[in-house]
C-alpha cells in the first residue's frame, strides 16, 4: 500500500534520489557490459568493414556458379588494403568459422596479391589470377560464406551455438552427428547441475532439520559447521578437494593403508566428472543447508506432537505435517543451489579435468583459447537466458526481496 | 488429515534430536540420523581442517607422511609458508587484493546503503522491479559477468587497470549490502526518525545521529560480505587484469593450474583464518542486531 497522498512527493522524490545513484551505477559497470556481451553475440562488423567493395560487387550475384570479375577484382585490392592495415588475419579467422579451409586460401591469396606476384594483364583478367592461388575461389560456397560473414548483424553465433548451421540457401540445418558440442554440453551441464542440487537436497536437508530442533547452543555449534565451508575461500576449499582426491592424497593413501584397495590401483577421483561433483556439491551444500534452517525454525515443533498425538507415525506425521510446510525452504535452496550450479566455473575448471567441464568453461576456451569471442558472448547469452528464467521464478517462488545471507 | 489410529501412543515421539522416552525403533532411526548428519558435516568440514596440518609438511607431498603420523617435530616445518613471506609475487598480490577490495568495498557500501535506505521507504515506487536489478549481479553467473566486463571495460580502456577492476568489484559486490542493510531496516522503527525530525534535525542529522547506528550492524556485515567477495573473485581478474593486477586468488588458480606445492597450502591456511575472523565478525554483529530488536 501506498502511503503517499497525491499531493505529498517529496518521500518518493527522496527514496529515488537515495537510490538512484545505486542504479546508475549497476546501469554502467554491470548492466552495460552484460549488453556489450549480447551485442557482440549478434555483432561483428570485421569482415564488413574489410571487404565492402567485394560484397557489394556479391550483392547482384545469385549464389550459384562464380561471381563477376568485378567482384574478384574488388576482393584483390581490398586483401591488399587489409594486409597493409593488418586485419587479414582478423578476416581469414572469421571466413574459416563460416567455411573451414578459408583461412590458409585468403592469407595466402592476400601474401601473393601483396607481392605482386600475380598480376592481370590483358589476357589473365582478376578471376584466373585469384584463381592460379587456389581452386576454392571457383567455389560458390566460399563466395557465399564471403557473404556470409558480410553481415553485420548475424544469427550464426547462436547458430553455432546451438550447434546449428546455415545451407547454401540460407536454410537451417544442423550440424553433422561428430560435430555437435554444444547443446549436448549444455545438456550435460543441466544433467550435472540437477544431480548437484538432488544431492545437497539429500545431504542438506537431514543436517538442516537436526540443527533446527537442536537446542540452541548446540544448534549453534552445529551452525558453525556450515558456515565455516560457506566463508571459506572458493579456491581454498577447490584446492582442499584437489589434496584429498588426487592419486597420492590423502583418501587414496586412507584406502591403501586400509588395505581397500592396492597401492597400484589407486582410484581416479579427480580431474573427472566425479571431481567436480563432489567439490561441487561440497561448495554448494551450505546455499541449500541455511535456507532450508530458517525455513525450519520457524515451525513449531507442536505441530509434529500434534500429529502423534493424533496417532500419526512418525514416516506419516512427515509426509504430511513437516514436509508440507518446508516446501518454500526446499523451493530456495533448490533453485538457489541449481542457478549457481550451471554458471559454475572455476571448481570444473580446476578438478574437472577434460570430462568434467560444464558450458561456463567453454565460454572461458572461446574466451581466452580460441578467441571466438563471439561464439562465447552467444554461449553466454543462452546460458543468460536460463538463469534469468530460473531468478524470475526464484522470485515468483520465494521473493527476491526476502534473499537472506548467511 | 490424519486418522486417529491408535491414540494411546500419544505423543509417543518427540522431535528427534530431543528425545526422550522412545521405542527402539524410532531410537535406531534417531541414531541413524545423526550419524547421517555427523558424516555430512564431516564431509563439509573435514577438507578445510585437511590443508592446515598438511601446510606445515616439511615433505613436498600433498598426503600425511609417516613422520607427520607419528607426530614427530621434523616432520613438520613452516619451510612453505617462508617460501610464501618471501616470494615477491604473493606479496603483491597481498597488496593487489587489499587495495582493490577495500576500495570496492567502500564505492559498494556508501552506494548500497544509500539504495538500501531508498527501498526501505514505503514511498518507493517500482521496487520489486529495482531490487531484481540491483540484487542481479549476484546470481549472474560470474563467467557472464566477467566476458561483460572484459568487453565493456577493454572499449574505455580500462581493462588492465585497477580502476576497472574496483568497478567490477564494486559491482558485483553491492547486492550483498542491499540485501544485509535491507533486512537490518525491516526492523528499523520509522517513528524514531519522525521523533528526531520533530526535535529539529535534518535530514542529514537524523540519518547520522538515529539512522546510521542502528543500521550500523547491517552496513558492516554488508561491507564484509562485499570485501570478501572481492577478496575471493578470481574469474573477472583472469579475464580483465593484467600482470599488475594479479591478486592473491589470481595467484592461488596459476598456482594450482601449473604447478601445484604446497605453498599453496600456507596461502589456504592464511585464507582459511582470515573467513575465520570475517565470519566471526559478521556473526557477532548479527547476534548484537538481534538483540537490539
Amino acid at each position: 500500500m501506498k502511503a503517499v497522498s497525491p499531493g505529498s512527493r517529496g518521500p518518493t522524490l527522496r527514496a529515488l534520489g537515495l537510490t538512484l545513484p545505486l542504479v546508475a551505477f549497476i546501469g554502467v559497470t554491470f548492466l552495460a557490459p552484460l549488453a556489450a556481451m549480447l551485442v557482440r553475440s549478434v555483432y561483428d562488423p570485421v569482415v564488413a568493414d574489410a571487404l565492402p567493395e567485394t560484397l557489394q560487387a556479391l550483392a547482384p550475384w545469385d549464389g550459384e556458379g562464380v561471381p563477376s570479375e568485378a567482384a574478384f577484382a574488388a576482393l584483390a585490392s581490398e586483401l591488399v588494403a587489409a594486409s597493409d592495415a593488418r586485419t587479414v588475419g582478423q578476416v581469414a579467422t572469421r571466413l574459416n568459422r563460416v567455411e573451414s579451409g578459408l583461412r590458409s586460401v585468403v592469407t595466402r591469396t592476400a601474401r601473393r596479391l601483396r607481392n605482386a606476384e600475380i598480376n592481370p594483364d590483358a589476357t589473365t583478367p582478376w578471376r584466373d589470377a585469384v584463381v592460379s592461388v587456389a581452386d576454392a575461389w571457383e567455389d560458390a560456397g566460399t563466395w557465399r560464406a564471403i557473404r556470409r560473414a558480410g553481415e553485420r548483424v548475424t544469427p550464426r553465433h547462436y547458430l553455432n551455438a546451438l550447434d546449428l548451421d546455415q545451407g547454401a540457401h540460407d536454410e537451417i540445418v544442423r550440424q553433422p552427428e561428430d560435430l555437435r558440442i554444444y547443446v549436448p554440453l549444455l545438456v550435460r551441464t543441466l544433467v550435472v547441475s540437477t544431480s548437484i542440487t538432488v544431492l545437497c537436497l539429500l545431504l542438506g536437508y537431514p543436517v538442516a532439520y537436526l540443527i533446527a530442533h537442536a537446542a540452541p547452543t548446540r544448534a549453534n555449534l552445529l551452525l558453525l559447521l556450515v558456515l565455516v565451508p560457506f566463508w571459506t575461500s572458493l579456491l581454498v576449499r577447490t584446492t582442499a578437494w584437489i589434496v584429498l582426491l588426487q592419486s597420492r592424497g590423502v583418501v587414496n593413501d586412507l584406502l591403501v593403508t586400509a588395505g581397500v584397495i592396492e597401492d597400484e590401483q589407486r582410484l581416479q577421483m579427480i580431474y573427472n566428472m566425479t571431481g567436480t561433483i563432489v567439490a561441487m556439491t561440497h561448495v554448494l551444500l551450505p546455499f541449500m543447508v541455511l535456507p532450508l534452517y530458517a525455513v525450519m525454525r520457524t515451525i513449531p515443533s507442536l505441530h509434529m506432537s500434534a500429529a502423534a498425538s493424533l496417532g500419526a507415525s512418525f514416516g506419516q506425521a512427515f509426509r504430511r505435517v513437516y514436509w508440507p510446510q518446508t516446501l518454500p525452504g526446499v523451493g530456495a535452496g533448490s533453485l538457489l543451489v541449481f542457478i549457481l550450479a550451471i554458471g559454475y566455473y572455476i571448481t570444473p575448471a580446476l578438478v574437472g579435468g577434460r570430462t568434467g567441464q560444464l558450458i561456463s568453461n567453454m565460454i572461458a576456451y572461446h574466451m581466452q583459447q580460441s578467441l571466438n569471442w563471439g561464439l562465447a558472448a552467444a554461449l553466454g547469452g543462452i546460458l543468460l537466458a536460463c538463469v534469468v528464467g530460473l531468478y524470475l521464478l526464484y522470485d515468483r517462488l520465494v521473493g527476491v526481496e526476502r534473499m537472506r545471507l548467511g | 488429515m490424519l486418522e486417529h489410529a491408535n491414540l494411546d501412543t500419544c505423543g509417543s515421539y518427540p522431535q528427534r534430536g530431543r528425545m526422550t522416552a522412545s521405542s527402539p525403533r524410532e531410537r535406531a532411526s534417531h541414531y541413524a540420523h545423526v550419524a547421517f548428519c555427523a558424516a555430512v558435516l564431516v564431509f563439509l568440514i573435514a577438507p578445510i581442517l585437511v590443508v592446515v596440518p598438511l601446510s606445515f609438511n616439511a615433505e613436498p607431498y600433498f598426503t600425511f607422511t609417516e613422520g607427520m603420523l607419528r607426530f614427530e617435530p621434523d616432520a613438520y616445518s613452516l619451510r612453505w609458508y617462508a617460501s610464501i613471506v618471501e616470494d615477491e609475487a604473493w606479496l603483491r598480490a597481498l597488496v593487489n587484493s587489499l587495495g582493490i577490495g577495500v576500495s570496492a568495498t567502500v564505492v559498494a557500501t556508501v552506494l548500497g546503503t544509500l539504495a538500501a535506505l531508498g527501498l526501505a521507504s514505503p514511498a518507493m515506487p517500482g521496487r520489486p522491479l529495482v531490487m531484481g536489478l540491483l540484487i542481479s549481479p549476484m546470481v549472474t553467473p560470474v563467467i557472464i559477468s566477467a566476458a561483460g566486463f572484459f568487453f565493456f571495460y577493454s572499449s574505455l580502456g580500462l581493462a588492465q587497470t585497477h580502476l576497472g577492476l574496483i568497478l567490477a568489484h564494486a559491482a558485483l559486490g553491492t547486492p550483498f549490502v542491499v540485501i544485509t542493510v535491507t533486512a537490518t531496516l525491516a526492523g528499523f522503527d520509522v517513528n524514531l526518525t519522525r521523533a528526531a525530525a520533530s526535535l529539529g534535525a535534518g535530514p542529514w542529522r537524523t540519518f547520522r545521529r538515529v539512522q546510521l547506528p542502528l543500521i550500523a550492524p547491517g552496513v558492516l556485515s554488508g561491507a564484509l560480505f562485499a570485501f570478501a567477495t572481492s577478496f575471493d573473485e578470481v574469474v573477472a581478474v583472469l579475464f580483465m587484469g593484467g600482470i599488475d593486477q594479479r591478486t592473491i586468488p589470481r595467484q592461488m588458480w596459476s598456482g594450482i593450474r601449473e604447478q601445484i606445492s604446497p605453498a599453496i597450502l600456507a596461502v589456504a591456511t592464511f585464507l582459511i583464518a582470515f573467513a575465520l575472523l570475517l565470519m566471526g565478525v559478521v556473526e557477532w554483529l548479527r547476534r548484537r542486531g538481534s538483540q537490539a530488536d
